[in-house]
C-alpha cells in the first residue's frame, strides 16, 4: 500500500533528543496544536510517516502510520461501508491518525459507539529513550500484557511517539436519519436519558439551546420503528448538523469566549454557570463558553462527579486539563519516567511536570 | 508444575508474628492459617497448578483491605488478590511466601442509579448479579463470561473479561467507568469517573486486565444497557471448516454485527449433542449460531438477511430458532461444550488465543496435525465474531507424562496464534499458565517496559509476584529448551 515509513529517522531523532535531554514537541498535521496546554520544545515533525499498513474490511481492522490523514482513512473505509465509530473530529483538513490518537477526542457517537481508546487494538511506538516498541495487535481480543495501547490514547504524546496504530473499524449503518423537537434543557436532559435508558437505535443526542437533535441508525425498519415512537420534525441535512457540531463550526462555537468541555454523568442538572451552554454526547458531554473563573467551572464539574478542560483559548500556560487528586498525579509522574525517562517528550503538554 | 518462587524484594516476615498482626486488625474468623482452612484457596480455576498460601485474609470492608496492605508493605510481605477464583490461567495462584486477599467478602450492590445506566458495586459482587439487580430498570451489564454465576466483578476487571457477546458490546474495559482501588502502600485511588471519560491518562484501561500487578479492586462502577427487545438465534451447518469461515466473513461483509456469532468443530458438536441432545447435526464439520438482538422489527430484518447470506456461504442446514425455548436449546450446547467435552475424557485443558478471523482454517488444520503429532485429541470452540478461539485438550493427568505432553502441545498452540498474528491469549489472562508464551508474544523492549509499568506502581514488586509478566531471566532459560525456527529468541542474553 502507499506511504513512507520514517520509523528509522523517527527513531533517530528522539533517541538522540533523549541523548542531550532535548525537549522535542510532537507534530502531525497541526490541527490540534490549540488543545492541551503550551506545546514547547523542538518540532518533530512525523510528516510524510503515511500510509495504511493493512486493511482487511472483513477482520473489522485497518492499521497505518501515525501521519496518515484522517480523512484518507476514513475515505478508504467508506469505500467499503465502513467507519470509525467514535466519529473523530478533525479540526482542520490535516488531521492525521496519531493526532486522533494521541488527543483521544471522540465525536458525537461516542456514548453509543464507543470512544477512541475503545477501538484501539494496538500501537507501534516510540518510547521516549527512541526505542520501537510494540503493544496490543490487530485482533479484538487480547489481554496479553499491560494495555499500553489504550494508556496513549489521550497521553497527548507525553508517553511516546506513535508510529503506527490498529483501529476497529465498523459498519456503517444502513440508514441514518436526524429528529429535531424543540425543548427546555431540563426536558432535553430528561428526554436523551429516557430515549438511552430504551432499546432503540440512538447514535447521536445533542441539545443546542433550543432544539433536542437525536440521530437513529440502523437497519432500515428499526430506524423507521423508532422514528415512529420518538416523534419530532425530520432534519433535512441531519449529517450536516453533526458534522458541524463536532468540528466546532456550528453557530454555538463562533465566539472569542474561552470554550470549557465538562464531562459529567449524563443525567447531572443543568449547571449553574454563567456564559452559553451546548449539550452533546446525550447530556454527558457539555460545551460552555464563559468567561468564569476556571474554579468555579471545575468545582461544578466535580460537584456531578464528573471534570472541566479548558478546551480552547484563554491562559494555555496555565493548567487545562482538570487537576489530579495527589496520588493519582504521583502515579501519573511515575508512569512518565517509566516510558520518557529524561522528560523529552510533549513535556507540559498534559500537565505541568509530565 | 511449581509456580515460580522468585524471592521477592524487601525482608521476609516471620509467618507467626504476621498472622498475629493481621489478628490484630482484623476479625479472628477472617484470618486462615491452619493447612485445612488454606486448602480451599490452593488453586483457581487452572487445578493443574496448587500451592498453599501463607496465610488467607478475608477483609469485609475497605478500611481492612488497606490495614492489610499497609501491614504487609511494612513487612515486605507479597500479596494476591483473590475473587471467585474461578480464573483460568491461575492469576489467583498463592504462593507459600504470601497472603492471599479475598475479596469474596466485599459482595454489595452500593448502588444502582438508572437515570445515569450505572450500578457501583463491591469487587466480590457476581457478574451475573448485576444484571438481576438491574433488570427492574429494564437494563443488564452486558459481559458475560461463560462464568458469569460464579465469577465475580473484581476478577472480571482484573483479567478484562469478555463473552459470548464481546463483538457487539464489548469487554470489561468498554463497559466500567470507574474503580476504586487500594494501592500497594494501602492508600485508596480513585480511577476513572462518574462521567464518560477522565481527565489524565487512561489508567481505567491500564488497569483493566492488569491481573492483579498494580493494585486492588475495592470497588467498581460498571455501564449497564438497556435490555433488547427481542433476541434471536440461527443455527447453520457445514460440511467443511473453510465454508464456515467464508460464512462468517460474508454476515461482516454485509454490515451486520450479531450480538453472538459462534463456531463448533465437529469433535466439539458430537461431545456437546451426546451431553445435551440439542439437536446438532452430528456429521456437520462445523456448525455456527448467529445471534440478533435488537428492536422487534430490526431482529426480523436482520435474521432474513443473515439466513438468505448463510444459505448462500454453502450452509447444508440452516434453522432458525422457533420460540425462547428452541432459542435457549440451541445456546445449550454451546454453553455445556466444555463440561461435555470433559465427559469424554478424564481430564480437559481449555486454551484461548486470539487469531484474525481468516486465517481459521488453517490454525484449525495445524491444529489438527499438532493433535496427531501428541497423541492427544483437541475439540474447538471458537468467538467466530472476534476470532476467540478455545482449543479444548482431551487429557488423563493419571497417566505419566500426559499433562506435561498436554502444556506443551499446549503451548504449541498458542504459539502458532501468535505465528498467524494472534495473541497468546484473549480472555483468560496471562497468570502462571501462559507465562513462556508472553516471551513468544513479545520482545525483551516490550518486557523490560511492562516492568517499568509494574514498577511505577509497585516499586517493590509485592503485588501478585511472578505473573504476568516474565522476568528477561525466565524468557533465556525458555529460549534456551525451545528453540524458534533455528533462531534462539533472545542471543543477547546470557545463558544459565
Amino acid at each position: 500500500m502507499s506511504g513512507a515509513d520514517r520509523t528509522e529517522a523517527l527513531q533517530g531523532a528522539v533517541a538522540a533528543a533523549h541523548a542531550s535531554g532535548t525537549p522535542v514537541q510532537i507534530l502531525g498535521g497541526g490541527t490540534k496544536t490549540f488543545y492541551g496546554r503550551e506545546p514547547r520544545g523542538v518540532p518533530l515533525s512525523l510528516a510524510g510517516h503515511t500510509g495504511i499498513v493493512s486493511y482487511e474490511p472483513t477482520e473489522l481492522v485497518i492499521s497505518a502510520r501515525s501521519a496518515t490523514p484522517l480523512a484518507e482513512i476514513e475515505a478508504v473505509l467508506a469505500a467499503n461501508r465502513q467507519m470509525l465509530a467514535f466519529e473523530p473530529p478533525h479540526f482542520g483538513p490535516g488531521a492525521t491518525l496519531g493526532g486522533c490518537v494521541a488527543s483521544g477526542i471522540s465525536g458525537p457517537r461516542r456514548p453509543y459507539g464507543g470512544a477512541v481508546r475503545d477501538h484501539v487494538l494496538g500501537v507501534r511506538l516510540l518510547n521516549g529513550k527512541g526505542e520501537v516498541l510494540r503493544f496490543g495487535g490487530e485482533v479484538m481480543k487480547n489481554v496479553a500484557g499491560y494495555d499500553v495501547s489504550r494508556l496513549m490514547t489521550g497521553a497527548m504524546g507525553t508517553l511516546g511517539v506513535l508510529l503506527e496504530v490498529s483501529l476497529k473499524v465498523l459498519p456503517r449503518p444502513a440508514v441514518e436519519l436526524t429528529l429535531r423537537q424543540s425543548a427546555t434543557v431540563g426536558h432535553a436532559i430528561e428526554a436523551m436519558g429516557r430515549w438511552a435508558g430504551h432499546p432503540l437505535p440512538v447514535s447521536a443526542a445533542a441539545f443546542d439551546g433550543e432544539s433536542l437533535y437525536l440521530r437513529l441508525s440502523g437497519a432500515e425498519s428499526g430506524v423507521r420503528a423508532a422514528r415512529g415512537q420518538i416523534g419530532g420534525e425530520l432534519v433535512a441535512d441531519g449529517e450536516g448538523f453533526w458534522e458541524r457540531l463536532r468540528e466546532h463550526r456550528h453557530a454555538f462555537f463562533a465566539s472569542s469566549m474561552p470554550l470549557w468541555r465538562l464531562s459529567v454523568p449524563p443525567a447531572a442538572p443543568a449547571l449553574d454557570l454563567p456564559g452559553k451552554s451546548l449539550l452533546d454526547w446525550g447530556g454527558a458531554q457539555r460545551w460552555l463558553l464563559s468567561d468564569a473563573p476556571a474554579s468555579k467551572i471545575r468545582e461544578a464539574a466535580a460537584g456531578t462527579g464528573g471534570h472541566a478542560c479548558l478546551f480552547r483559548g484563554a491562559d494555555r500556560q496555565g493548567e487545562v486539563f482538570h487537576p489530579l487528586a495527589p496520588a493519582l498525579e504521583g502515579l501519573h509522574r511515575n508512569l512518565k519516567r517509566a516510558f520518557d525517562p529524561a522528560g523529552i517528550l510533549n513535556p507540559g503538554r498534559l500537565y505541568a511536570g509530565l | 508444575m511449581q509456580s515460580e518462587q522468585t524471592q521477592t524484594k524487601g525482608k521476609r516476615a516471620d509467618r507467626s508474628g504476621l498472622i498475629a498482626a493481621l489478628r490484630e486488625i482484623l476479625p479472628p474468623d477472617a484470618v486462615l492459617y491452619e493447612p485445612e482452612d488454606l486448602r480451599p484457596y490452593e488453586c483457581d480455576g487452572l487445578s493443574a497448578y496448587r500451592q498453599l498460601p501463607m496465610v488467607v485474609v478475608l477483609p469485609s470492608t475497605v478500611g481492612e483491605v488497606q490495614a492489610v496492605m499497609r501491614l504487609c508493605h511494612g513487612h515486605g510481605v507479597p500479596v494476591i488478590a483473590r475473587g471467585a477464583g474461578t480464573g483460568l490461567s491461575g492469576g489467583a495462584l498463592p504462593r507459600g511466601d504470601a497472603l492471599l486477599l479475598s475479596l469474596a467478602k466485599l459482595n454489595r450492590i452500593l448502588d444502582i442509579d438508572p437515570a445515569n445506566r450505572t450500578a457501583r458495586v463491591q469487587p466480590g459482587v457476581r457478574n451475573l448479579a448485576i444484571s438481576e439487580a438491574a433488570k427492574p430498570h429494564g437494563l443488564y451489564y452486558a459481559p458475560d463470561p461463560s462464568s458469569q454465576i460464579a465469577c465475580t466483578i473484581g476478577g472480571n476487571v482484573a483479567e478484562n473479561s469478555g463473552g459470548v457477546h464481546c463483538l457487539k458490546y464489548g469487554l470489561t474495559v468498554h463497559n466500567i467507568l470507574r474503580i476504586e482501588v487500594v494501592t500497594v502502600e494501602g492508600e485508596r485511588i480513585r480511577v476513572g469517573s462518574e462521567a464518560l471519560d477522565s481527565p489524565g491518562y487512561d489508567l481505567l484501561a491500564l488497569m483493566t486486565g492488569s491481573e492483579g500487578m498494580l493494585g486492588v479492586i475495592v470497588e467498581v462502577t460498571v455501564r449497564l444497557l438497556p435490555l433488547p427487545e427481542r433476541v434471536q438465534v440461527i443455527l447453520a451447518a457445514f460440511d467443511r471448516i473453510e465454508t464456515a469461515g467464508a460464512a462468517v466473513a460474508g454476515i461482516i461483509a454485509a454490515g451486520i454485527i450479531p450480538s453472538g456469532l459462534e463456531m463448533m468443530d465437529g469433535p466439539a458438536i458430537q461431545a456437546a449433542e451426546a451431553f445435551v441432545h440439542a439437536g446438532y447435526p452430528t456429521d456437520a464439520a462445523a456448525i455456527l449460531l448467529c445471534e440478533i438482538d435488537g428492536a422487534n422489527e430490526e431482529v426480523s430484518e436482520r435474521i432474513a438477511q443473515v439466513r438468505r447470506l448463510l444459505l448462500e456461504s454453502g450452509a447444508t442446514e440452516v434453522r432458525t430458532a422457533r420460540d425462547e425455548q428452541e432459542r435457549l436449546v440451541f445456546w445449550k450446547g454451546r454453553k455445556a461444550a466444555f463440561p461435555a467435552v470433559g465427559r469424554l475424557s478424564p481430564d480437559y485443558y481449555c486454551m484461548d488465543g486470539t487469531i484474525p478471523r481468516r486465517r481459521l482454517p488453517e490454525v484449525l488444520r495445524r491444529i489438527g496435525e499438532l493433535s496427531r503429532d501428541y497423541g492427544l485429541a483437541v475439540a474447538n470452540v471458537f468467538h467466530a465474531g472476534d476470532g476467540n478461539l478455545h482449543p479444548l485438550i482431551l487429557y488423563d493427568a493419571n497417566k505419566p507424562g500426559e499433562l506435561e505432553r498436554t502444556e506443551e502441545l499446549g503451548g504449541r498452540i498458542l504459539e502458532l496464534c501468535v505465528e498467524v498474528g494472534g495473541t497468546i491469549t484473549g480472555e483468560h489472562g496471562v497468570g502462571i499458565e501462559k507465562i513462556n508464551q508472553m516471551c513468544v508474544q513479545f520482545r525483551p523492549l516490550e518486557l523490560t517496559q511492562f516492568h517499568a509499568v509494574k514498577a511505577a506502581f509497585d516499586p517493590r514488586g509485592l503485588l501478585n509476584p511472578g505473573k504476568a509478566v516474565p522476568t528477561l531471566q525466565r524468557c533465556a532459560e525458555f529460549g534456551a529448551m525451545h528453540v524458534h525456527h533455528g533462531q534462539r529468541k533472545f542471543p543477547e542474553l546470557e545463558r544459565f
